[in-house]
């Protein structure tokens, strides 16, 4: 492999086997900003002669009949998340079938989803592309088992991906809780209902086939909402189940009680309030759960007190802001995955609760994506160093154990892009020196903030004014660094294969803006 | 008169932020560092627990810590329990 | 000034929640080797506890240990693991009678002159928790010099008592009245008990707003998301802070002027008037509020 480095200082390659040519970062908006025409590549597909039904008597059939051969990419969306068992039962009937060196594409694995490394070691799966990884597919990329690297893409990265004909899907498999005959799928009803279907939107416009999983064949026509509309669909599969419906669609996420994120979360919030962001008409985004989470209470409080209405929440949506919505706190909200049960409910009674697709939430070269118009993020982090990048892929010993997902859209889109998280975890620091895997840039990165004290970028000077006004407990980043480490003394560095990269990072614009390598035993 | 003996003993707990640590009287000094941080503060760990058997006078024993992500100064209080636990009265 | 309206109690052996101690806010914390430990972890609760003070840099926030009782094994070992460490204070359980302070007193005299140290005797607080120990509390607060504070344990006091803790706190007038006065009259500070059901912040607020006007210094807190409920209740109302600083320009004039008298609002300014208007203006310091001295 050839290298190069990039404006980070990062080595990464200038290409892929079997892949192509790879440019290097150059900057959060270099690539937007040139505006050379940017390609979209829409897929070549068969018209279908007029029918009254797509449903395939099997998915071995289906698949027969996809057109689906051996080294061939394709693709499924999360919307399951830890409940599906729609990714397992393909894989396994493509294994069966004798199918093999098949490039995986889903808009992300689900942690759940251990299987996908053995589908990798029977020889099914070839490549992986994908947001994130962990759990036994995380330890199974970092010890290097796979041949092939694997490329690690944002949401909206991803989106871009399709769009411009770098990920071809030839078939894609979208789980749709409420499908009828003709494939016209939605998410936010059915034993199986997941909110959102917008990764599933995405991958139906642009895949070369569409195969709809089911088990919830509604009578013809779906109505009202129509995610995915039959158009896009080739087939139908009726199943008996998409997954367990109490994993699918958890309970409503719950504000912390832990008093470490609290206190992180309320650091988070007065820097907030300081800044003067939360006016009338703010846009906000935060995480599923934690200090991420915790903060959206405290702005709950903040805009109930002050009487502002906000204009929009964008996600990864939760009950919780969903709730803001009933309570009359946003105008609208955007919503390209639902996070838990309480959104199923939030979607089909309230029309402001509109479903997104990722190219249209976080997709940087289109005609404008959402992230561009956040005022607010609050994002976690595994790590973060003295430069303000943040690394939320690896983990303290190297291994991959995280996802990508709208971490780097939203920090470089929002306005203000705060990074929450403990000043150490499991008695290791959380500020580096440099992160060892660099995800989101810390020219995106507005303010990290711990428990112990905040940080604001030095390129954010009239942040950093407005903090210091509100006498808000501000540390240089390199200081807070130092004072942490004196209880929890200076981490080896992990031991890593330097000449054995498994998976490179490409940030959303396409270029690459790190390499993740092999974890010596 | 008292008679002193070494015998296996233990201190701390499995929680977050804790370590168990566990002495047993052995010919020589071994050290079996296990958990989260492993990789992270091996040098670390074996320097302070050498320091501290080499302070308290204790040399042939066989340590072992399973670390829940515990911070130095807590692994040596640990350690510093267990060994005065080593000691018993016939 | 650095404020003691909170003091947040964190059981001695857990070193998850000491490392994170100094976080919350509280303006003093109370590592605990007594109630908060199991009889077989009492050792191991002192190793964490001075591994914590000897290697753990709290910055500025005192720290308060408490041991185990004379009346128990422990209380020598406690003493001579903690006093040379020098903690903020010890803080003594169970005080009866000024013997018991004095016991402890000698104790840590020889343990301090072991160590050769200098510069300052180790503080104690003495915790009352018993109908003998409230009747003696100005004798305990003026048995030695090292006495700087009385704490008020009520949940040993009322089961000493053979009452119940209401959410009221009515039955614990009495004990907190007596608390305060003798410190008042000792010239040291006065701590009241902790509040246990903490999904009940509004009945913390109140309680803590009640020992706030009986005079209490501090409050004890058992979870961090009582700090804030505490210093709400300790917070000045911004009125009294404007007289305050009135009364403290005019006396400074009158000193200018040299004059004995001071007047404010056209009424007669005695000194433990004045005393009381700095205080209140060091308190507001500690909430930013406008005038008082910046934290």
């Amino acid at each position: 492999m050839n290298f190069v480095k990039n404006a980070l200082g990062r080595l990464v390659p200038v290409g892929v086997d079997g892949v192509g040519a790879f440019s290097p970062y150059e900057g959060a908006f270099a690539r937007v900003l040139k505006g050379a025409p940017w390609p979209a590549a829409y897929p070549v597909r068969k018209p279908e002669p007029p029918s009254r039904s797509k449903v395939a008597p099997s998915l071995k059939t289906a698949i027969e009949r996809s057109g689906l051969e051996n080294g061939m990419t394709i693709s499924f969306h999360h919307h399951l998340r830890n409940g599906d068992k729609v990714i397992p039962l393909v894989l396994e009937t493509l294994l069966q079938m004798g199918f093999r060196d098949l490039t995986f594409a889903p808009s992300s694995i689900p942690d759940s989803h251990d299987c996908v490394a053995d589908y990798v070691r029977k020889g099914l799966i070839r490549r992986i592309w994908t947001s994130g990884a962990r759990g036994e597919v995380g330890r199974m990329i970092s010890r290097g088992e796979m041949e092939e690297t694997v490329i690690i893409r944002s949401h909206g990265g991803r989106a871009r991906a399709i769009e411009e004909g770098s990920i071809v899907i030839d078939v894609a498999f979208l789980a749709a809780p409420a499908c009828d005959a003709l494939g016209n799928s939605a998410g936010c009803s059915g034993k199986s209902a997941c909110g959102s279907l917008g990764y599933a939107i995405t991958d139906a416009r642009f895949a070369r086939h569409v195969i709809a999983v089911t088990d919830n064949l509604v009578e013809y026509p779906l109505h009202p909402h129509i995610s995915v509309p039959q158009h896009l669909v080739n087939q139908v599969v009726v199943v008996d189940s998409l997954g367990d419906p109490a994993k699918i669609a958890s309970g409503a996420a719950r504000i912390t009680r832990n008093p470490l994120d609290l206190k992180v979360a309320e650091n988070a919030y007065r820097l907030l309030a300081a800044s003067g962001i939360l006016a009338p008409g703010c846009s906000f985004q935060v995480g599923a759960g934690g200090a991420s989470l915790a903060v959206a209470a405290f702005v709950r409080d903040h805009l109930k007190e002050k009487g502002i209405q906000g204009g929009f929440g964008l996600g990864g949506i939760s009950g919780y802001m969903a709730q803001m919505l009933e309570e009359g706190l946003f105008r609208a909200l955007f919503d390209v995955q639902s996070f838990d049960s309480a959104v199923t409910g939030s979607m089909v009674k309230n029309r402001a609760h509109m479903e997104i697709d990722p190219s249209w939430y976080a997709n940087p070269m289109n005609q404008g994506c959402l992230v561009h118009n956040l005022d607010v993020v609050i994002l976690a982090a595994l790590e973060v160093d003295t430069d303000f990048n943040v690394n939320v892929m690896t983990g303290n010993d190297g291994v991959l154990r995280g996802a990508s997902g709208g971490h780097s859209d939203t920090a470089a889109g929002a306005k203000m892009a705060i990074v929450v998280a403990p000043s150490f975890r499991g008695g290791v620091p959380t500020i580096k020196d440099r992160v060892q895997t660099l995800v989101t840039p810390g020219e995106t990165v507005d303010a990290i903030v711990t428990e112990r004290g905040i940080c604001i970028n030095p390129n954010r000077a009239d942040l950093w004014e407005a903090a210091k006004k509100a006498n808000l407990p501000l540390k240089e980043i390199t200081d807070l660094k130092k004072e942490v480490e004196r209880f929890t003394g200076v981490p080896e560095p992990v031991e890593m294969d330097m000449d054995r990269v498994v998976a490179v990072v490409e940030y959303r614009d396409g270029t690459l803006i790190d390499s993740i390598y092999r974890v010596k035993e | 008169m008292v008679e002193l003996v070494l015998r296996m003993a233990q201190a701390g707990t499995l929680e977050s932020a804790d370590c168990l640590v566990t002495v047993v009287p052995a010919e020589e000094f071994r050290l079996d560092y296990r958990g989260v941080n492993r990789k992270l503060f091996g040098e670390r760990t074996r320097k302070l627990v050498m320091e501290t058997l080499e302070r308290t006078g204790f040399s042939g024993m066989q340590v072992t810590i399973q670390d829940q992500g515990a911070l130095e100064l807590v692994i040596r209080a640990r350690l510093e329990t267990a060994l005065r636990r080593a000691v018993g009265e016939v | 000034m650095r404020g003691m309206r909170s003091m947040l109690y964190i059981p001695g052996n857990a070193p998850g929640m000491i490392q994170n101690a100094a976080v919350f806010g509280a303006d003093m914390v109370m590592i605990d080797l007594e109630d908060a430990v199991a009889l077989s972890e009492k050792d191991a609760a002192r190793d964490i506890t001075a591994g914590f003070l000897r290697h753990y840099d709290f910055g500025d926030l005192p720290v308060v240990v408490r041991i185990n009782g004379a009346d128990t094994p422990f209380f020598e070992e406690d003493l001579e693991a903690i006093v040379p460490l020098k903690p903020f204070a010890i803080r003594l359980p169970k005080c009866q009678d000024p013997s018991d302070v004095l016991l402890a007193d000698s104790r840590m005299t020889e343990i301090e002159k072991r160590h050769g140290m200098s510069g300052g005797l180790v503080p104690i607080h003495a915790m009352l928790e018993s109908a003998r120990g409230i009747e003696n509390a100005y004798a305990i607060a003026t048995a030695s010099s090292r006495v700087t504070a009385l704490t008020l344990g009520g949940q040993d006091l009322t089961a000493d008592m053979g009452i119940q803790k209401t959410r009221d706190g009515w039955e614990l007038f009495y004990a907190r009245s007596r608390v305060v006065m003798a410190a008042k009259a000792a010239g040291i500070a006065a701590f009241d008990t902790v509040w246990t059901d903490f999904n009940d912040p509004e009945g913390l607020f109140r309680e803590a707003r009640q020992i706030v006007e009986l005079g209490f210094t501090g409050k004890a807190a058992i979870h961090p998301s009582q700090v804030d409920v505490i210093h709400r209740a300790f917070r000045p109302d911004e009125k009294e802070v404007r007289k305050a600083e009135r009364i403290v320009a005019a006396a400074a004039e009158a000193e200018r002027q040299g004059r004995g008298v001071v007047a404010v609002d056209g009424k007669m300014v005695d000194a433990p008037i004045i005393v009381r208007a700095r205080h209140l203006i060091s308190l507001a310091g500690l909430y930013g509020m406008e005038g008082g001295e910046a934290q």
